[in-house]
């Protein structure tokens, strides 16, 4: 039977390509955390992406809809006390949301990593250097030196762009550590050694022996980053920070409590954005729970 | 306790007070806001005109506050004026200093976040110790692990959620603030129960999101300890079920949670900000949010670096706890 079902892949397409599939999907099937984590990942991006094709992006700002509306047939979520479509607000909330997210994670890790390899591997001054500046960072919370620098922000040019940009200032020193650690720990194994012997350049042990095993580290950390990133994308504003006109997330719970959504009964303005939040960080704890699973067979033992 | 541990950590306390003294100095000069100007700005057009001379004015503001100094001078005397906790006047309270406004609020602070820290810490790693252990029921083991999805949403949002369902709908509790404002506080036994019952919100939603995280780190731990040799002894001599559990693996399991309470304080404090304003609770959080809201520069840096120095003194004292509990471990080494 096994090898019945070997001989046909081999035949249809290279061995790999349908095998690789199967192998996915059967792990997805173990991994349940990281399956539904995925799964409302894949839902939030054809939510707002098919949504986009729907929506007028007018009726996401102020007085673009008749104000206080309940939920309906015509707004599936109801309209905020200024006049605007929260169900448009979700479809360009959520993208924006995740936008900003992605952008300084990746920028975050991206930062965290290089750091990381480098004080991990050379050492000496560097290292203490590196080292001592993420335990200080760390230890000032990252929100407060956002709030200093968001509120000596010039109110008028701050784009979320630019606000995805201040919030990776305080999303590397995370990734650093776990970096730094994981790097310090992985170069004294035998198979770098060997490559070392071998007479592999530093590059080459960092790209070709060492990244691949890191992977599922810089997954977990980029996943870490992204959740702070959120976080401080939904707390900013939240405090009256960042840009206030656009529809994101955050900006709707701002609004919902400046303006006193539940005195005024209307609930579905403030239980959009809770919703909304609540569906992303659980997403985002589901894939970093999935993720450690993949990366450390321990915990699969451990249970 | 070694002494190059101790002053290692004293080191990364000023160390991360200075950088946060510096952060608020320098990041305001970075930037094109001048908050002296824009202050006098709004005063002057909320009475309707700018009136002659305001470019004097500010200078003359300037001068006050130093301004007109080289930026090297100016930031050894901002040094020297932090080292005495001389944060300025308030912006938008005048008369009123910094730390004179700090003082008002820092105790509700430190008293809502030391009662619930402590709370969560406990109910968290007794829940974690459970979810491990082997005789735990079968709902502890295999229902309890869900409510830890909890810890993943920020604590304000649960706050808003708790809000809107507790306070609102059913009106079980206050709405928000610390006390029946409509009443002159007295210091007797009704006036500690009102304040406790107007703290319970704030303080549930903290300890629903955050005990998961301790339970999490303790349920990895206990598996591990449960896995040691002195607990299969410890169980061949006939121990009871109790000691077993409390004396043999919680009391070893319960290290690294220690380091982990330390660690957690700039999470805790970060994540306080946003509950206390979302409760108008009115401790360092709503004060931080008015200052924003009224661009008070002053205060906002004020609170950022007290706020800091808390964290940083705590994590000092823990790190100086931490070796009382676990005199195996050598600190030369590090």
């Amino acid at each position: 039977m096994a090898v019945q079902s070997l001989s046909a892949g081999a035949a249809k397409a290279p061995p790999s390509s349908p095998g690789t599939l199967k192998i996915i999907i059967g792990y997805l099937r173990r991994n349940w955390p990281l399956t539904i984590g995925l799964s409302i990942f894949v839902f939030f991006i054809v939510f707002s992406v098919v949504g986009s094709f729907y929506i007028d992006e007018t009726a996401a700002y102020p007085l673009g809809a008749p104000a206080s509306q309940p939920p309906s047939w015509e707004f599936p979520f109801g309209t905020d006390g200024q006049g605007r479509d929260l169900f448009a607000v979700a479809i360009l909330g959520i993208w924006e949301t995740l936008r900003i997210g992605v952008i300084a994670g990746i920028i975050g890790v991206g930062f965290g990593t290089l750091l990381g390899f480098s004080s991990a591997f050379f050492g000496g001054w560097y290292d203490v250097i590196v080292r001592w500046l993420v335990d200080v960072l760390l230890t000032v919370p990252g929100l407060l030196i956002l709030i200093v620098i968001a509120s000596s922000m010039d109110t008028k040019s701050f784009t979320l762009t630019r606000m995805a940009l201040v919030i990776a200032l305080t999303a590397w020193m995370g990734p650093t550590r776990v970096i730094r650690s994981q790097v310090l720990s992985m170069k004294e194994n035998p198979y770098v050694m060997m490559a070392r012997l071998n007479g592999m350049s530093n590059w080459g042990i960092i790209f070709r022996e060492l990244m691949p095993n890191l992977l599922p580290y810089l997954g977990a950390s980029l996943v870490g980053s992204v959740t702070g990133a959120i976080f401080a994308s939904v707390g900013l504003p939240a405090l009256g920070l960042g840009p206030l006109r656009e529809p994101t997330i955050g900006v709707t719970i701002y609004w919902a409590m400046n303006q006193n959504a539940l005195l005024r009964e209307l609930w579905w303005w403030l239980m959009v954005p809770i919703v909304i939040i609540i569906l992303m960080f659980v997403m985002l704890f589901m894939i970093s729970a999935g993720l450690d699973e993949l990366a450390n067979p321990r915990v699969r033992r451990a249970e | 306790m070694s002494f190059s541990y101790v002053v290692r950590r004293i080191l990364l306390v000023f160390l991360v007070i200075w950088s946060a003294a510096t952060l608020n100095f320098f990041i305001p000069k970075i930037t094109p806001r001048n908050p002296i100007r824009e202050k006098l700005l709004e005063q002057a057009s909320r009475g309707g005109y700018i009136p002659p001379g305001f470019e004097d004015m500010v200078q003359s503001y300037e001068k006050r506050f130093g301004l007109d100094q080289p930026v090297w001078k100016q930031y050894l005397t901002y040094l020297n004026e932090m080292a005495h906790f001389n944060l300025g006047y308030s912006i938008s309270n005048f008369p009123k200093t910094v730390p004179e406004l700090i003082g008002q609020s820092i105790w509700w602070t430190i008293g809502l976040l030391s009662v619930t820290t402590i709370l969560t810490f406990l109910i968290g790693t007794l829940l974690g110790a459970l979810m491990a252990w082997q005789k735990s029921s079968f709902v502890i083991r295999n229902i309890l692990p869900g409510i830890l999805v909890l810890s993943a949403v920020p604590s304000f949002i649960v706050g808003l959620l708790l809000i809107y369902f507790v306070a609102f709908k059913w009106k079980l509790l206050p709405l928000g603030g610390a006390y029946d404002a409509t009443k002159l506080p007295v210091f007797n036994a009704s006036f500690v129960l009102e304040i406790i019952r107007y703290a319970t919100l704030p303080a549930l939603a903290f300890i629903l999101t955050t005990a998961g995280g301790w339970a999490i780190g303790m349920r990895g731990m206990m598996v591990t300890v449960q896995g040691e040799d002195y607990m299969t002894f410890g169980e061949a001599k006939g121990l009871k079920d109790w000691r077993l559990f409390y004396k043999y693996a919680v009391r070893n399991a319960l290290l690294p949670q220690v380091t982990g309470l330390a660690i957690a304080f700039s999470y805790i404090v970060g994540g306080s900000v946003l509950v206390e304003v979302i409760f108008r609770y009115p401790g360092l959080g709503t004060l931080l949010a008015n200052a924003i809201r009224q661009l008070d520069y002053f205060l906002i840096y004020g609170i950022v670096f007290i706020l800091t120095v808390a964290i940083g003194i705590a994590m000092f004292i823990i790190d100086m706890i931490y070796p009382l509990l676990d005199p195996r471990i050598a600190y030369e080494g590090n």
